[in-house]
């Protein structure tokens, strides 16, 4: 467990929540972000990093991902700080009006304002319907992500999918797992063929076994995962062994704990103030695909016109003692922290 | 030339919800899913990004091959049957009248 102050909080690490970042910056507010991704970039770096966008202003053309390191690049000198890989579940106002907000990991953020940039919502690990696997869930035998690969090491490790992440993650586990099993439905990989050809491989010579035309059917043990059924197509399953079972099926993004805090909803997006794009709960703010209003547009330009209007009312909670002038960043340049 | 037809989504207790259609907008399946308020994301708009409109045709005539796109994107879903698609990659023609289809994203 961790514990973080800052001025502040940023949920979600999407371009807009980025871009955020240095609207605060400007204007001397210290900013955390945490996403429940293991990277930052939100759907950009999720599910097209390789696209073109035509519609930022001053780019002809830029691919999603370099927008993303862009923005990191545009953000470094006010060093935010990141927590990533974790989701926030709670947020809790303290009686001096800040906040306290708590991760999935326990980690506990304080800070005077909260931004939810959380897009449309959390990307969660998509399940196959197995029986009882959320028995095993949270360290008792099933992870939908490989966080750190050396937890791993010596350990039995089925993995289930058909894409790039599982063939990735199957090339790097043979080396450091005692047994290590691919599981696909399917009988071709569609990845990346010099991945898809490491895979054939490694099972030929023997590194790992890769069962093609089969599916993982259920999974066995007592508190702890001992074991799963292996059902070819059209055959009889069997058991095999396990210490570890990792589906890698991609993610859906799900709107979760947000939905329980308490905030004004309308078709599973926060309704704002266009003013400041202010939520319901003073000090909490929404920009981005997250929130709603009236002729709103879910485009990046949009969240980024958002953040500099949330950041101009939030530095009246953040120093409320002091009356700000805006002045252009060609004033006063751009202040680092 | 017919410009509407039917579309039937059968829910889980096997019942059949029938979905005019219209043929002459070149619409996609999904986006006749979405304006009727079926319960599917479609997160990426139609670009066999995100799986989110996976459907199963339970009955549908037959309908041009995936891409290697669509392919790819169902190959990674857990709950694959042998009619699934991608609703956005299926266009509303004519033929399709009377289709059945089952919601298979999660969301
Ligand atoms: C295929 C595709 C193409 C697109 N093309 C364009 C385009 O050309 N131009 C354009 O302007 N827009 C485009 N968009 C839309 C654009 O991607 C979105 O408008 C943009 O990503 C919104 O940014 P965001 O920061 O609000 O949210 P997101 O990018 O969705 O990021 C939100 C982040 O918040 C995190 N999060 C949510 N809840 C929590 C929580 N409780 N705890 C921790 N983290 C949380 C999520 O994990 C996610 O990383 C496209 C979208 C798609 C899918
Ligand atoms: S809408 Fe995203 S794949 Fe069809």
């Amino acid at each position: 467990m961790s514990t973080i102050s800052t001025d502040i909080c940023i949920i979600g690490a999407g371009p807009v929540g980025l871009f955020a970042v240095f609207e605060a910056g400007l204007l001397k507010m210290k900013c955390h972000v945490v996403d429940a991704l293991p990277q930052v970039g939100g759907q950009l770096s999720e599910i097209y990093p390789k696209k073109p966008i035509y519609d930022i202003p001053g780019y002809p053309m830029v691919l999603a991902g370099d927008l993303v390191q862009n923005l990191m690049q545009q953000i470094e000198p006010f060093h935010p700080t990141f927590t990533l890989g974790e989701r926030v579940e709670e947020i809790e106002k303290l009686e001096d009006g800040s906040f306290k907000l708590i991760t999935t990991d326990k980690t506990e953020i304080t800070c005077k304002v909260v931004v939810i940039a959380g897009g449309l919502g959390s990307f969660e690990p998509r399940k196959p319907a197995i029986e009882n696997l959320e028995n095993f869930e949270g360290g008792k035998g099933v992870a939908y992500m490989v966080k750190d690969p050396e937890f791993f090491r010596d350990k039995r490790i089925v993995l289930a999918g058909g894409g790039d992440s599982a063939l990735d993650w199957a090339i790097y586990l043979a080396d450091v797992a005692k047994e290590l099993t691919l599981v696909h439905r399917g009988t071709t990989f569609r990845g990346a063929p010099e991945s898809a050809a490491k895979v054939s491989s490694l099972a030929e010579e023997g590194h790992m076994k890769l069962l093609l035309k089969s599916n993982v059917t259920q999974v066995h043990g007592n508190g702890q995962l001992e074991s799963v059924t292996i059902s070819p197509d059209g055959a009889e399953g069997y058991q095999v062994e396990a210490d570890y079972f990792i589906p890698l099926f991609g993610l859906v993004p799900k709107l979760g704990p947000l939905e329980n805090w308490g905030l004004e909803l309308e078709k599973s997006a926060i309704v704002v103030n266009t003013v400041d794009y202010s939520t319901n709960i003073p000090g909490v703010y929404a920009i981005g695909d997250i929130n709603t209003y009236p002729g709103k547009l879910k485009l990046i330009l949009c969240g980024f016109h958002e953040a500099a209007l949330m950041a101009q009312s939030a530095y009246s909670i953040v120093y409320p003692d002091k009356k700000f002038v805006l002045k252009y960043t060609t004033v006063n340049g751009v202040p680092t922290m | 030339m017919q410009d509407e037809i039917t579309l039937y989504v059968e829910n889980e207790a096997g019942e059949r919800i029938a979905v005019p259609a219209p043929t002459d907008m070149g619409l996609s399946l999904m986006e006749v899913l979405k304006a009727n308020e079926f319960d599917i994301l479609a997160t990426c708009g139609g670009m066999a990004l995100c799986a989110t409109c996976h459907v199963e045709l339970v009955q549908a005539p037959e309908l041009p091959e995936a891409s290697d796109d669509e392919l790819y994107m169902l190959e990674n879903l857990p709950n694959l049957r042998e009619g699934s698609r991608l609703s956005c990659q299926i266009k509303i023609t004519p033929d399709l009248d009377g289709t059945v289809i089952r919601l298979m994203a999660d969301h």
